[in-house]
This record gives structure tokens, sequence and C-alpha cells, in this order.
């Protein structure tokens, strides 16, 4: 389960928005599926298609997360045509079985924010709670 | 030269379990080379092989991206601090 606070989704999800029309990514800092903080980040592949967080954006969030307590425990990232399901590219790319991967889809009228735990090569999609 | 090795979660289990290390190198293949001697584990994540730098990592001499630098000719001095950080990346 992924705890993200409402406050937090909105920015996400305005991120995504504010990236159109490529996609948009960006990390999530907290503890044991709580989001504290999340830290918007470019992305380096300007690509509609395909997202890589900015390496130094990587490197402030990590610090950033550190000096304030806590750490990354995933990534959120857009898709601007496709439902919100990781695609193939995500899971084989997918760096981290303990982190939350976050696919937020543009293709309907309203965002569909949704969270996935990737593990050995298989996206189990898990509850996200947002709390106010 | 000594440098500190910042090392992230997923590659903490083939290096003895630790967040960092201490690696001696004058260039960032020289402090691979030093790990990958006491953590061979750690071999098939740093480098490809061909014995270049994987693509799909990212490597850091204090806040330097090492792909500027040379990459693995890139220098290091006495207390900098290397961080080695997996791509974030998809589709």
């Amino acid at each position: 389960m992924l705890l993200l606070p409402v406050r937090l989704w909105e920015r996400v999800v305005a991120h995504c928005l504010d990236g159109l029309p490529l996609e948009a990514c960006g990390l999530l800092a907290g503890h044991d599926g709580q989001v504290h903080e999340v830290y918007p980040t470019g992305n380096a592949a300007g690509s509609a298609r395909l997202y890589t967080v900015q390496p130094k954006d990587l490197l402030r969030a990590d610090r950033a997360a550190e000096g304030a307590g806590l750490a990354l425990i995933g990534v959120w990232h857009s898709h601007t045509h496709t439902p919100a399901y990781p695609s193939p590219t995500d899971i084989n790319q997918a760096p981290d079985p303990d982190w939350h991967y976050v696919v937020v889809s543009l293709s309907d009228t309203s965002p569909v924010l949704r969270s996935y735990r990737i593990v050995g090569g298989q996206a189990q999609e898990e509850t996200v709670v947002t709390p106010a | 030269m000594t440098v500190e090795v910042r090392l992230p979660n997923i590659l903490r289990p083939v290096a003895g379990g630790e967040a960092s290390v201490e690696a001696e190198g004058a260039s960032i293949g020289e402090v691979f080379d030093d790990l990958i001697s006491r953590f061979p584990g750690l071999r098939d994540s740093l480098l490809t092989t061909d014995g270049e730098m994987h693509r799909h990592l990212n490597v850091f001499v204090n806040d330097d991206d090492v792909r500027y630098l040379g990459k693995l000719d890139a220098k290091v001095g006495d207390g900098d601090v290397v961080t080695l950080m997996p791509a974030v990346a998809g589709g």
C-alpha cells in the first residue's frame, strides 16, 4: 500500500500536466510506504514515450531526502496517451524491488494515478490511499 | 587516494551490507577495480562485459556526473565522495 497525502498527490499530477506533451517524472521520499515528500525532476529523455530522471536531480533528491531523515522510496512518471499501467520498458528498467512505481495516465479527461511494486519482472498493483 | 563510496540499496547486499565503503584509487576506474577486487559481486553492476562503465549507472564525484569528466578516467582526490545510483528510467 502507498500512502500519498492528497497535497502530494496534487503536486505529482500537476508536474505531470506541466510536462505535457512530454512524459514527466519525479521521486517519492518517505518511509515504509508513507510518502512524506515528492521531488519533481527533469526528464532527461525529453520524450513523450520515455523518461529518465535527470541524473543531477536524482542526486539532489537523494541528498534532500537524506537531509530530511527520509529515503527515496519510489518514482512516478506520466503516460501521456496510454493507461496507468507499467510498460515493458518500465518493468525491465525498474531498479529497486523495494520501490513504489507510480504511473499517472493523462490519456483520459481526468488524471489516473496507480502504484505498483515491480519484482522479478512482474508488476503488482498496490492500493493508493490519499489522506488529507 | 582514499574515497568514500556511497552505495544504493540494491548494491549493498553484495558489498557487505554497508551503505558506504572506503576505496582506493586515483580515478573512477581504479576505484571500481578496488571495489571489484573486494566485492566481486559488484562487477556486473559497475561495468559492461567490455569493461566500460555501465550506462544504467549514475556515478558522481562529489556533485559532478562522471559522464562529463571522462567516465572511468575521471580523477578523484583524497576525501572525495563517490556516489553510485542506478538510472531511474522507463517508458
